[in-house]
């Protein structure tokens, strides 16, 4: 693993009035992204229109392609050309990609996906907001793997989450997702972009021995295997069948167990090296509200009103959303009362905690179909009530 | 006393060109994609390409098993897939050849967007599509290439649906360079390839390939050879012809030959001369060799 610094070619160093989408754009280009497929739809559109506008004056491709199935294949190839690729888009494209994103976890490809979530199911609220994809991003495709995915919680973050999100997937080999939202997607603020020699990248473990030893999922150390590029003299072999290290099809249980349970440890045995999270006042917390994404900031109001009130509420904000930070969790329910989790759909990441509390603490949902954030005093009657 | 050794082993030319840890291969006796593929590795051999930069992918199906037998870089992709994951490998490291190998379900069934777009684009890309009327892998089903009356497990009484004719396909929507053959013409097949290797742009070469297993039992035409000698007996070569020309009936006529050939920059090329126009000096030209 090569820890390098950003090329000052993508980035846009200063202060700027940026929104979540355009801000996305520009972690991506400062993380040495210079591919990009994808194809429009709201509200995750800006993003693709920021790349499309400045790549050209960076040295890379924009590529719009026929439809999100076509965004995400294209990453695939893109990524084993020796690009570091990047697509966007929002629940309807997030269910076009299902299927390849299976195939980029099955072939350990370096890859990052922002989700600008919106109300589903279906077309559901294309402007308006939700959160409602949070578990297809971890189960959406058929079979077991396991991916990586971040939730920012403002224009900032989407700008450090996307640098982090590259890293991420060149260090395991595996697809990453930014699972923001619409608010987060659409708000300005201000986003201060640092000199690229205070940017650390890292890029993926390439290998660099013999040409006929090279084993395209031999898994090294860190679980992880080495990479190689098309083009580089190795003829080498990928699947999205069930293959050993050589990356030949074995179409046999004890080759899948090898395969599937290899793709699940990778990211299950480096998870906390992985995971991240943002507490406060969790020590003598009697309830913590657990939350990510733009809901965090709403709830934020909600634990001042009820620290106002003379309660003990902690916070717990989720910036790695998968893998999920159970172990610090788990701790906590062993501490606190409730947690409290408000989130854009009628339950989701609740479920999570609610397996790791495994009955230590009550895990309460403030659910919310999306289509606009919570109520604070709807949090707040939450807390109030988990205290009891 | 010299070190060298005198005898060697009998060895097969395709031997380099294949993963010989992975034969044999799957496909039945009769099946024609063996013979597409010596063709396409005698191209290879012909063009005198750097094999190290000629990379294949295909999709799934039983010629997207083809990827898991050629000794390049090879992907075997997901069902119908396989034009974009081409696509971007194509554009993130220019140098490469690359040439999509893969059916005719999976590239213009359920791969029939990406078929055309890439088309329409001029991706740089050779297509070789071998067309065994139905498909395989899954037992023998109904295609979009299917001919009207064919039988097949899921057109049991005969196929009513009219077939895409993929030369014409690939021409409307902009290909530079398009032929179609069948697995008779070995020695044009390979020419076929070798002069596609040679072009820019989406180039198309269909390959009409018996499947004796399934195609050929269901209809009852018999084995291999006598699906090589129906070839014989019903291909026509019409260099040139008007692809609208060259429907492919049930046991009918087969119109083979070179139909388009035209100049036309591919994709990279249009983007790099219209973002330079645009643009002036604030453009980065990329992948051009320097």
């Amino acid at each position: 693993m090569k820890k390098v610094k950003a090329d000052p070619k993508g980035v846009l160093v200063g202060a700027h009035y940026l929104d979540g989408d355009y801000a996305i754009a520009e972690g991506a280009l400062a993380a040495g992204c210079r591919f990009f497929a994808g194809y429009p739809i709201t509200p995750s559109t800006e993003t693709a229109e920021r790349f499309a506008e400045r790549i050209p004056m960076v040295g890379g491709v924009f590529i719009q392609m026929e439809d999100e199935i076509a965004s995400v294949t294209a990453l695939i190839g893109a990524s084993w050309g020796g690009q570091k690729p990047m697509t966007v888009t929002s629940g309807p494209g997030f269910s076009l990609m299902m299927e390849n994103i299976g195939l980029a976890a099955m072939m350990e490809t370096p890859l990052v996906i922002a989700n600008v979530q919106r109300g589903g199911p279906s077309t559901g609220l294309p402007t308006l907001t939700g959160q409602g994809d949070m578990m297809q991003v971890r189960w959406g495709s058929h079979g077991d793997y396991k991916i990586i995915a971040l939730s920012p919680d403002s224009p900032q973050e989407c700008f450090d989450l996307t640098i982090h999100a590259f890293n991420l997937s060149e260090m395991y080999r595996v697809p990453v997702f930014i699972m923001t939202d619409e608010c987060v997607g659409h708000m300005h603020e201000k986003v201060v972009i640092p000199p690229a020699d205070r940017i650390d990248l890292v890029e993926r473990k390439w290998y660099e021995g013999p040409k006929d030893k090279y084993l395209p999922y031999k898994p090294d150390k860190d679980l992880v295997p080495f990479m190689v590029k098309a083009g580089d003299g190795y003829r080498f072999h990928t699947t999205g069948l069930t293959h050993d290290e050589r990356g030949y099809p074995v179409i046999n249980a004890d080759c899948q167990d090898w395969n599937v349970r290899h793709l699940q440890d990778k990211i299950t045995k480096n998870a906390s090296k992985i995971v991240k999270f943002e507490e406060d006042q969790t020590d003598k917390a009697d309830v913590v509200v657990v939350s990510y994404g733009i809901t965090s900031r709403v709830a934020y109001r909600a634990v001042q009103s009820a620290r106002k009130a003379g309660l003990k509420v902690g916070i717990f904000r989720l910036i790695t959303v998968w893998p999920f930070p159970e172990k610090r969790l788990a701790e906590l329910a062993q501490t606190v009362k409730a947690f409290v989790v408000p989130e854009l759909n009628l339950g989701q990441i609740v479920l999570e905690v609610e397996r790791v509390s495994a009955g230590r603490a009550a895990a309460i949902p403030v659910s919310h179909a999306g289509g606009w954030v919570h109520d604070p005093e709807n949090i707040l009657k939450a807390i109030k009530e988990a205290v009891k | 006393m010299s070190t060298v050794a005198t005898s060697r082993e009998p060895r097969n030319p395709m031997e380099d060109f294949l993963r010989m840890d992975r034969i044999p291969h799957i496909w039945c006796s009769g099946c024609g994609i063996g013979v597409v593929v010596t063709s396409f590795a005698d191209a290879l051999r012909k063009s005198e390409k750097n094999l190290d930069k000629v990379a294949v992918v295909s999709g799934i199906g039983c010629t997207g098993r083809v990827a898991g037998y050629v000794k390049l870089d090879s992907f075997h992709s997901t069902h119908g897939r396989a034009i974009p994951f081409a696509t971007g490998l194509k554009l993130a490291n220019p140098e490469l050849d690359v040439v999509v190998f893969s059916g005719d379900g999976d590239l213009t069934g359920i791969g029939g967007n990406h078929f055309i777009h890439a088309a329409r684009r001029n991706m740089d890309l050779l297509v070789i599509c071998v067309n065994n009327f139905n498909y395989a892998m899954t037992g023998g089903q109904v295609a979009p290439t299917t001919p009207i009356d064919a039988n097949l497990s899921t057109a049991p009484f005969g196929n009513f649906e009219y077939p895409f004719s993929l030369p014409y396909l690939a021409d409307t929507c902009g290909a530079t360079y398009v032929a179609r053959w069948t697995c008779l013409h070995i020695r044009r097949v390979t020419n076929s390839i070798q002069e596609a290797l040679g072009k820019k742009g989406f180039r198309f070469i269909e390959v009409i390939a018996p499947c004796v297993t399934l195609y050929a039992r269901r209809n009852r035409l018999g084995d291999g050879l006598n699906i090589l000698k129906y070839y014989y007996e019903n291909s026509e070569i019409r260099h040139g012809a008007d692809t609208r020309t060259v429907d492919i009936t049930y046991q009918g006529k087969i119109t083979c030959g070179k139909f388009i050939d035209r100049e036309k920059p591919p994709f990279l090329d249009c983007m790099n001369t219209h973002l330079r126009k645009s643009l002036g000096d604030k453009y980065v030209p990329y992948g051009e060799k320097r």
